[in-house]
């Protein structure tokens, strides 16, 4: 896929149907990707990579590449071409000045995840078929893929893009996945558990904005925890009430617009599950407005920002017994 | 040199903790290493390190320097320091126990930083020598021997023993404490650990990585590069490098309205944050490119300049592993390298 990536990337920009292409580029070691601009030819060859490891959601670049001039060419996995439409439907990204090419997406693992398998001395990884083999400092390692990608790959809600110009590979489905599972369990404990829950979780946070920054639905020019004139600025939380309040007032902030594209949990240095707090707002839009999906469309009105005689009322929360 | 048995590590540990507080790493849920304080139960990790630096034992994340309390127009001074305890920090790699010494360049230069110096007083380091070095290590590029790391103590788990030698006043008075549980010992069984771990910092991708070219020398040619804004373009300005970083160590100082008073905290800054410096004329560094820059050129140029050519950083790897770009000092001085003539 890569090759054939990097070979229509040449065509475009050649021909001058663009101008830059937004896409990954190689690192260090074999999992250390950075997202990049390539301007040339020569860039895309030395440089451009697409492969397991090509995990980051490029759809926020856009806000910014979208408003250089020329048109840039971006390559979207399908979870990220949800960030994509929904930046789009904010008007955020500026459509005319994007070339999208869809690409498939098997599931993208990180150095982080590999060493939370138990992998340490990574040198180098191939994958065949299900498996990942794994060069270490301390030998060989053979892993099962599924085991070794991140939860959100695990519980993939789909390999269908929603967004492209032009697609490459086989177009995939929306899934059934296992995603609201967790939710569900947070749902089932006592009011104390939860919170205790939340506590043991939120408590490792050490306010490094990471899940803010990387979030293509927090895509303020500028954070109200920045702003000082906004009287809840703050660079630590300087208790337990600040920890909670940051996460828990960015999870209304992004609900209804978050598509659950999970780069939240992936970028937490402390492994802090932030996605399962979206995915409680997106379980409860679903119960109470039917099923809806952020950045499925570009058009359709999200429910958090829509009437109908039908809408629940507030005091839902008190038949659901604080639920 | 001084040898424990492992089948009596929980002892050692517990007459450690018996006379002052100890602190080491422990897993938490999410299967990663903090600093937790020692109680009956708690089990050492087996990671190389902790997410965290240990520098949270100096230089918290945040910490109260002074409160007022307005009476009408009275306005009370509250020093909110309590005496700290003696505290033990066990189990720090040499690539922390390192970053002591930059930061005491810092905070402990007149004008000396009383908060800091006090809780350095008060603290017993007690490093382990690594024996599983990570793709992410460099700490051999900045002379640091993590098979030997500094300390006031320093240990070497082996076998089914636990080697100590102590270094200094302190660590010699810790080593005391627990003396009935320790025997003397030759040094056989470090000396062939230390060679077979250097045998493995020999073949780790960044072994030839060198930091040498940079320096205030250069201080134009690298702040000028045009390759500054290629590697920042994608940088989110997160803080995530700087405070997981054991060297970083900008603050900023922040008044709390209380309701009947101000309690004025200092915390962690990031160099990446959009207000980092912020004057009354407005921003230094308007743009990420500049912050990113900030930053590199701290550790790779404005701190060796000032501190007869020691770098700002220990290459721990902790930026490498988790920053969310995979941008990182390594990538950045083999980028600048060519700029540095």
């Amino acid at each position: 896929m890569q090759a054939a990536m990097i070979s229509r990337a040449k065509e475009l920009l050649q021909g001058g149907q663009v101008q830059r292409v937004l896409g990954w580029k190689t690192g260090e070691f074999v999992y250390d990707i950075t997202p990049a601009v390539f301007q040339s030819v020569e860039e895309l060859e030395a440089e451009f990579v697409y492969n397991d490891f090509c995990g980051n959601n490029l759809s926020k670049y856009l806000i910014k590449e979208s408003r250089q001039p020329g048109k840039v060419l971006v390559f979207l996995k399908p979870c990220d071409t949800y960030s994509f439409n929904q930046l789009v439907k904010e008007h955020r990204i500026l459509r005319d000045n994007v070339y999208v090419i869809g690409v498939p997406c098997e599931g993208k693992t990180d150095g982080e995840t590999l060493k939370a398998a138990g992998v340490r001395g990574i040198l180098g990884l191939q994958a065949q078929g299900d498996r990942f083999l794994v060069e270490t400092l301390y030998g060989s390692q053979e892993l099962e893929k599924a085991q070794a990608l991140p939860e959100r790959c695990q519980n993939c809600k789909s390999k269908k893009h929603v967004a492209y110009d032009e697609l490459m590979g086989e177009e995939g489905q929306v899934l059934q996945s296992g995603r609201f599972d967790m939710v569900e369990k947070l749902e089932a404990m006592t009011p104390d558990e939860r919170f205790n829950f939340w506590r043991g979780e939120l408590s490792r946070c050490i306010r490094c904005n990471a899940c803010r920054n990387v979030c293509p639905a927090c895509s303020c020019e500028k954070c109200v925890f920045d702003n000082d004139n906004s009287g809840v600025a703050q660079k630590a939380a300087a208790n337990s009430f600040e920890e909670n309040m940051f996460h828990i007032i960015r999870a209304f902030h992004v609900a209804g617009r978050c598509t659950d594209c999970g780069e939240c949990s992936r970028v937490c240095p402390q492994n802090i599950p932030l996605h399962l707090l979206n995915r409680k707002f997106i379980k409860d839009i679903d119960t109470f407005y039917g099923d809806y999906q952020a950045g499925e469309d570009t058009e359709s009105r999200a429910p958090l920002t829509n009437y109908t005689e039908g809408d629940v009322e507030p005091s839902i929360v008190y038949q659901r017994g604080g639920n | 040199m001084q040898k424990l048995s492992l089948s009596k590590l929980d002892q050692f540990l517990e007459a450690m903790a018996a006379h002052q507080a100890l602190y080491l790493p422990v897993e938490d849920h999410s299967g990663q290493a903090k600093f937790q304080r020692w109680a009956p139960g708690v089990q050492l990790s087996s990671t190389l390190n902790t997410v965290r630096s240990a520098k949270d034992f100096f230089f918290p994340q945040t910490e109260d320097l002074v409160n007022f309390k307005l009476r009408g127009k009275e306005i009370e001074i509250i020093d909110p320091r309590t005496e700290h305890e003696d505290f033990v920090v066990f189990g720090v790699r040499g690539c922390d126990a390192r970053s002591f010494t930059i930061l005491d360049k810092v905070f402990l230069a007149d004008p000396v930083d009383t908060y800091y110096q006090s809780r350095r007083e008060h603290g017993t380091i007690v490093s382990l020598a690594c024996t599983r070095p990570e793709e992410t290590c460099f700490c051999t590029s900045f002379g640091i021997d993590p098979t030997c790391p500094q300390g006031d103590v320093t240990c070497w788990m082996e076998g089914d023993a636990l080697y100590l030698t102590a270094n200094t006043p302190k660590g010699e008075a810790l080593l005391a404490q627990v003396a009935d549980l320790t025997e003397a010992c030759g040094d056989e069984a470090v000396k062939a650990q230390q060679e077979r771990v250097s045998a493995i910092l020999k073949k780790l991708p960044l072994a030839n990585f060198s930091t040498k070219s940079f320096g205030g020398q250069v201080l134009m040619e690298v702040f000028d590069s045009e390759k500054w804004g290629t590697l920042s373009e994608s940088c989110l300005g997160c803080g995530t490098c700087t405070f997981v970083c054991p060297t970083c160590q900008c603050y900023d100082i922040k008044d709390m309205d209380t309701g009947h008073g101000v309690q004025r905290f200092r915390c962690w800054d990031s160099c990446m944050y959009s207000d980092f410096t912020r004057m009354a004329h407005g921003n230094p560094r308007l743009t990420q490119k500049e912050r990113f820059r900030q930053r590199f050129m701290h550790k790779l140029v404005y701190f060796p300049a000032n501190n007869n050519g020691e770098y700002g950083c220990v290459g721990c790897g902790r930026c490498l592993s988790k920053c969310p770009i995979s941008m990182n000092i390594v990538k950045v001085a083999k980028a600048l390298e060519g700029d540095c003539k």
